[in-house]
């Protein structure tokens, strides 16, 4: 039996890695201190408050934490217009008629689990699947919901610009109560969030075997040879190198 | 005595004249001053005011209410305050205070309407029911939503005391039954200030009226109409067990150790960090107290629904759609649970719908590896 020939394809540049960690990194400190800050740990001692300043450092690590998150973010929006055709904005929205049909195959297959009757090689996406994308799509805004509600908490304890542009965000609420909360339950859709993003990593490394986890550490992912178009003819003698290209 | 003559009087005349001396008044000046936020430089600013402007006068509306806002004022601790610039001179109407009761009082009030209309200010205290044609509260035979929009008609600007008439308060709490409703919901055609608090400090109370005797115009507002002096900051920013708060000493329950250190009620409910008043500089009873001293929580009684906000005594905030007092960490949990064990259940689920691809895929590789050439 032949297994198949794969080529290897760059599809995540180094700045969606960068990003991508940076952003698990974020996400997790901001929902640990986060945790912290909701429902303190007891701490029963006989201190004074002047020997510590612990959970003011909590507060501070969530708030600075908060900063790189948001420009971590800003930096992946830039980036979603000059990176390549896997880091472009375009991605993320399924409402072309390709995408579209790609989204019903992928709930189809990966999500309900039926076998496919007929292999079609198109149907495997390199980059993200619809699904996947549109998923990211929803963790964007909730990574905004964050941000407005965040900010707009964080506001009045800064005299910076920038954490003042959010401060009508309570008052159009309806005050810190309704803000506080819903920065708290969408804390929680992150956390379920990412249980299904790291289950579905390993959902796909595991069937299929390209790549897919390494891919968000080295940023290749394997590809099926006949995907790859041939260059016509090598007219030049490839340069001398120690390093073989492989 | 003030009396409304041909002429009228300018409120340091009429301070004089109720047997105030001058030192009474620099002392009341200088005071009120501090409190409102100036500068000392402007000291001078309002003591002229207050010599050269005539008495503004005020309407005192109640509609749903308790009445806790005009004690919460005339309990304020300088005696020229209340006696002064609201009860003998000022406030031409206002149910509880004057002397005047039945047709009398409504005259008085419908002349000062006349007279001064575009000048006087309104002052309201409560909400208004806009159900059942506003018949859930009847002043006189008319309606409390007739009442206001015929007091608010001639008003130079309206001033809304207290959680009530700024945000609907115990009686706007779920499920609303008489459709209370705040003052800004109602009337949208006139400057208005929300003084929220149940009830506001009596010293914000005065400082808000002097300010617009003494600048002409509104003090500052935010975006919810509050003045900025008195509501910029949170109950938690200026409180004095901060210190306990950012070292992380709180108290777990109001009878433990801790609670009698005087740490922090961060846990047992505070919701200082989440509310905007001045309790923690100005305090109150002149100064005595306020609740975190005493060793209560906020309850946050200035902030939107704040009746809706959950327990008193809770840290979280419940989402009560979900069930009665259901935290969002106990939804949180168990959606969390729900979502591991669907994640569970297709990750078995995989592993037999695609065992003939699974299958084939690793006899290849376990070919490949056979024929390994090393």
């Amino acid at each position: 039996m032949r297994t198949k020939d794969f080529k290897r394809v760059y599809v995540w540049e180094l700045p969606v890695r960068i990003f991508h960690w940076v952003n698990v990194m974020c996400i997790v400190v901001l929902g640990a201190t986060g945790f912290m800050i909701a429902d303190p740990p007891p701490i029963m001692s006989a201190a004074e408050a002047s020997e510590s300043f612990w959970f003011g450092t909590i507060r501070a690590i969530h708030f600075g934490t908060a900063y790189i998150f948001f420009f971590n973010m800003l930096m992946r929006i830039y980036w979603s217009f000059v990176g390549n055709r896997f880091a472009s904005w375009k991605q993320f929205l399924p409402f072309t008629k390709k995408a579209w049909h790609n989204f019903i195959h992928v709930v189809k297959i990966d999500v309900l689990l039926q076998n496919e009757k007929k292999f079609d090689l198109t149907n495997i996406s390199v980059g993200h699947n619809s699904v996947a994308a549109f998923s990211y799509l929803v963790l964007f805004f909730l990574a905004l919901i964050q941000v407005f509600t965040g900010f707009g908490l964080y506001a009045d304890n800064s005299g910076w610009w920038l954490p003042k542009l959010f401060a009508w965000v309570p008052d159009f609420l309806g005050g810190d109560f309704i803000t506080r909360t819903i920065h708290h339950v969408t804390t929680w859709l992150f956390i379920l969030f990412t249980l299904v993003h790291v289950y579905l990593v390993f959902y796909h490394d595991w069937l299929e075997g390209r790549g897919e986890v390494s891919s968000m550490f080295g940023g290749y992912k394997f590809v099926r040879d006949e995907r790859v178009k041939e260059k016509v003819e090598q007219t030049q003698p490839e340069e001398e190198s120690t390093i073989e290209q492989c | 005595m003030a009396t409304r003559k041909e002429g009228r009087e300018t409120y340091y005349e009429s301070i004089i004249k109720q047997g105030y001396s001058r030192r009474d008044f620099m002392k009341f000046a200088t005071y009120i001053a501090a409190y409102m936020g100036v500068e000392t430089s402007m000291i001078g600013q309002v003591v002229n005011s207050l010599e050269t402007t005539y008495r503004v006068p005020v309407i005192w509306e109640h509609f749903q209410e308790c009445t806790c806002c005009s004690e919460s004022f005339i309990r304020s601790d300088h005696p020229i305050v209340s006696d002064i610039i609201l009860n003998k001179i000022s406030l031409d109407y206002t149910l509880t205070l004057m002397a005047a009761s039945g047709h009398q009082a409504e005259k008085a009030k419908h002349d000062t309407m006349e007279k001064y209309k575009g000048e006087y200010i309104l002052c309201v205290e409560g909400s208004v029911p806009m159900g059942a044609d506003g018949n859930y509260c009847c002043i006189a035979g008319r309606s409390a939503k007739d009442i206001l929009l015929e007091a608010a008609e001639g008003a130079k600007a309206i001033i809304a005391w207290g959680s009530c008439a700024s945000n609907g308060c115990v009686q706007a709490a779920y499920p609303n039954p008489t459709d209370a409703t705040p003052i800004h919901k109602i009337i949208k055609n006139k400057p208005i200030i929300r003084v929220p608090g149940c009830p506001p400090i009596g010293e914000v109370m005065a400082g808000i009226i002097v300010h617009m005797v003494t600048f002409g115009r509104l003090p500052e507002l935010d975006q919810m109409g509050r003045p900025k002096a008195f509501y910029a900051k949170r109950v938690h920013d200026s409180c004095y067990r901060r210190p306990y708060y950012d070292a992380g000493l709180f108290a777990e329950s109001f009878d433990d150790e801790n609670a009698k250190k005087g740490y922090c009620l961060y846990k047992v409910g505070c919701r200082g960090p989440m509310t905007y008043n001045s309790c923690g500089t100005i305090r109150w009873n002149n100064g005595v107290s306020f609740p975190i001293q005493s060793g209560h929580g906020c309850i946050g009684c200035s902030e939107d629904d704040f009746w809706d906000n959950g327990p008193f005594y809770e840290r979280l905030t419940g989402l009560d759609r979900f069930g009665i007092e259901s935290s969002a960490d106990q939804i949180g949990k168990v959606a969390a649970g729900v979502v591991a064990g669907g994640i569970a259940a297709h990750a078995i689920a995989v592993n037999i719908s695609k065992r003939k691809e699974l299958r084939t895929r690793t006899r290849g590789g376990r070919e490949n590896e056979q024929n390994l050439d090393l």
